[in-house]
């Protein structure tokens, strides 16, 4: 496949476009998602508040609806439509906003096959911005994929580079379950090679970053780039980890983290969700309940602190999860001794 | 300007075109919904059925009404937790309703959803929901996807005086606006948000009085008339279909049990339900309208209230005898695929 560089922004935006191609059910909805609607300017000046849905608005007329600020009205909305043959894109600008509109997601989209004896489909996707390193602020920069991995019913996306932002989004488009796909806002222009065909990348599928015999690190979203900085560092010091990437946290992947564990018998799991019942807290528990026999040392998290995300640069750069936490945690599992 | 529609009868212009069997058809539904709640009301009563029941007794003029001009393919209604009336008069099979409750396997949902969450999306009926106020939004999808198909399909949201003050409500009435949808909002007022007087909860003096604040027609109808419903329904309906955008109907009436089967209701004055069953019934004004203009006899009306009690006695003897779910079935129809 012939690959090229482009932004994270630009795959995502090459997945819409390329599945609104593909087929005519998928619609788009949100808040300035084209960005313009009823003012005397253009009807798509923004294009998404951080551009990522521009042009969109031009090439599928009648497909990408603007909304006004009702998140448990349009949310519900693509719910609704969901069920009714239409595959919407509803797009929950920030994580932070769930609040306003978690029952659609939790009580209604995620419970319907369920509580319907599974007769129900439903396949919608909820594309959200995610993640601490814009000094956004607590409200604005949240990682709440563990809340919807919580959820039975739910599937929940991270990637972590415009390679996998593209494949899965394609995939959480196509796939007939409610998908949560959850986008790092600090990394819309992060450039990686990506192919220009359509293509998608199967849930459930975790991705061996790198290869490594010292150490398994599990890491999610934007900290597999953090964990691929430590993992340099850490040559140096003659040790190799082996990176691994979820891709989805629901489905997970648990068997390619058990495989790695079982050749390294260390286990560090880098996530940037806050620290209580976080995806790190969920992997490290699994592997322990079924690997035990496998590990040398403990299994180390490396999260967060249990507070807001803070505004002031030097405090957030405190709070985000960096190379150097998780090249202390790999050197504490392997220097580790009864 | 709120509008009134009230006791009609056979004289309004909608009603007088019902055929003979239109008619017959309207009561059937009414008594069908009034022995299926009666007999869901004796039966929970000997601790048959597990969970909560709410019962729609009283108000079957409303779901009729509305229904009576809905297609069973192009168009959806939404309830809420008192949905047993709106599921039979969208057309769901009583028996598979009546083994839900029982929580069996031949159940609507598999035995899997119970009463509050009897749905049957193949007839457009989007389910009966425990959330409040969860059914508007998910009618502002269907409605969309109708509209984006152009089918000339219709979403009815059937919601309560409680559920009317729910932030999702007013959302979903400013987005049905805002869009142009082909939605009707049914609010059913029946007196009570469980305990809670809607003469109290409600901030203005109607719920019908809000519509004009989301840019759409209001109407306030007589619950206990069907031929008022049927009147207000068909202009709202039609208005949707033919592209004219959203109404809000406010039905009035009054629900002959309690909140939940097991209510004492000692919040409400001992005489309102039996004047209501007395004075009001909307049965027994149809029987009084239909026979005194000779548009059917009294041996036509009884001879449906015979098939009704078959059917009923059928319905819980089937439901009884048949299977719970099994082990094998509590793992199943999570997601389509995982």
């Amino acid at each position: 496949m012939a690959t090229r560089k482009i932004s994270y922004r630009e795959a995502i935006n090459e997945a819409l476009a390329q599945e609104m191609e593909r087929d005519s059910t998928v619609i788009i909805m949100g808040e300035d998602v084209a960005g313009g609607a009823g003012g005397q300017g253009k009807d798509d000046a923004w294009g998404g508040v951080l551009g990522v849905t521009k042009g969109l608005y031009g090439k599928f007329p009648g497909r990408v609806l603007d909304t006004p600020i009702t998140e448990s009205a349009f949310i519900g909305a693509a719910v609704g439509a969901a069920t009714r043959g239409l595959r919407p894109v509803a797009e929950l600008m920030f994580i932070d906003f769930v609040g306003v509109c978690l029952d659609q997601i939790m009580n209604q989209a995620a419970k319907f096959r369920y509580m319907f004896g599974g007769k129900a489909v439903t396949p919608v996707t909820i594309r959200a911005m995610y993640g601490a390193g814009l000094r956004a602020a607590p409200q604005h920069s949240q990682a709440l994929y563990p809340l919807f991995t919580h959820i039975p019913g739910l599937k929940v996306v991270v990637p972590s580079s415009p390679y996998e932002a593209k494949g899965l989004l394609a995939q959480s488009i196509r796939d007939n379950d409610p998908v949560i796909f959850f986008e790092h806002k600090a990394m819309y222009d992060v450039t990686g090679e990506v192919p220009e065909e359509s293509y998608t990348i199967p849930f459930g599928a975790a991705n061996v970053v790198r290869e490594g015999d010292d150490v398994t690190v599990v890491a999610i979203g934007r900290m597999v780039s953090v964990a691929e900085d430590a993992a340099k560092e850490l040559e140096g010091s003659g040790i190799s980890i082996e990176i691994i990437d979820p891709r989805t946290v629901s489905p997970l992947d648990l068997d390619t983290i058990l495989e790695s564990v079982k050749n390294t018998g260390r286990l560090v799991v880098v996530d940037e969700a806050s620290p209580r019942c976080n995806i790190a807290t969920d992997i490290s528990a699994q592997v322990v309940s079924e690997a035990f026999g496998d590990l040398k040392a403990p299994v180390k998290m490396v999260s967060p602190p249990h507070v807001p995300v803070p505004f002031a640069a030097s405090l957030e750069d405190l709070y985000i999860p960096s190379a150097q936490d998780i090249v202390n945690a790999v050197k504490t599992v392997t220097e580790w001794s009864k | 300007m709120t509008q009134t529609l009230s006791t009609l009868g056979l004289d309004a212009p909608e009603a007088s075109a019902l055929s003979e069997a239109q008619l017959l058809d309207v009561y059937r539904t009414m008594r069908l919904i009034r022995a299926f709640e009666d007999r869901v009301h004796k039966e929970f009563a000997t601790g048959d059925i597990p969970g909560f029941v709410h019962l729609y007794a009283g108000e079957e003029a409303s779901a009729t009404g509305v229904c009576a001009h809905l297609d069973q393919d192009r168009d959806t209604i939404a309830s809420n937790h008192r949905g047993h009336g709106h599921c039979i008069a969208k057309g769901v099979d009583i028996k598979p309703m009546m083994a839900e409750i029982f929580g069996k396997s031949t159940g609507s949902c598999r035995g899997k959803g119970g009463s509050m969450h009897i749905a049957d999306l193949s007839k457009g009926m989007l389910g009966a929901n425990g959330i409040v106020g969860a059914g508007p939004p998910l009618i502002c999808g269907t409605a969309l996807a109708a509209k984006i198909k152009g089918d000339g399909g219709v979403g009815v949201a059937f919601f309560g005086d409680g559920a009317s003050n729910q932030g999702t409500t007013m959302e979903a009435l400013n987005l049905a606006s805002v869009w142009n949808l082909p939605a009707v909002f049914v609010a059913e007022n029946n007196g009570y948000a469980e305990a809670t007087a809607s003469t109290w909860s409600v901030s203005a003096g109607n719920i019908a009085d809000r519509a004009a604040g989301f840019g759409m027609p209001g109407v306030i109808v007589d619950g206990f008339d069907v031929f008022a419903v049927y009147e207000a329904a068909g202009e709202a309906i039609r208005r949707a279909r033919e592209g004219g955008g959203p109404t809000l109907l406010e039905v009035k009436f009054t629900r002959y049990y309690g909140h939940f089967e097991g209510d004492q209701q000692t919040y409400r004055g001992k005489d309102e339900v039996p004047n209501a069953k007395e004075n009001l019934d909307c049965l027994k004004r149809f029987r009084q309208r239909v026979t005194e203009s000779g548009r059917l006899t009294d041996a036509q009306l009884d001879e449906v209230d015979a098939q009704v009690a078959q059917l009923i006695e059928e319905a819980v003897t089937e439901a009884k005898a048949a299977p719970v779910p099994g082990p094998e079935d509590l793992l199943t129809d999570v997601y389509v695929k995982y």
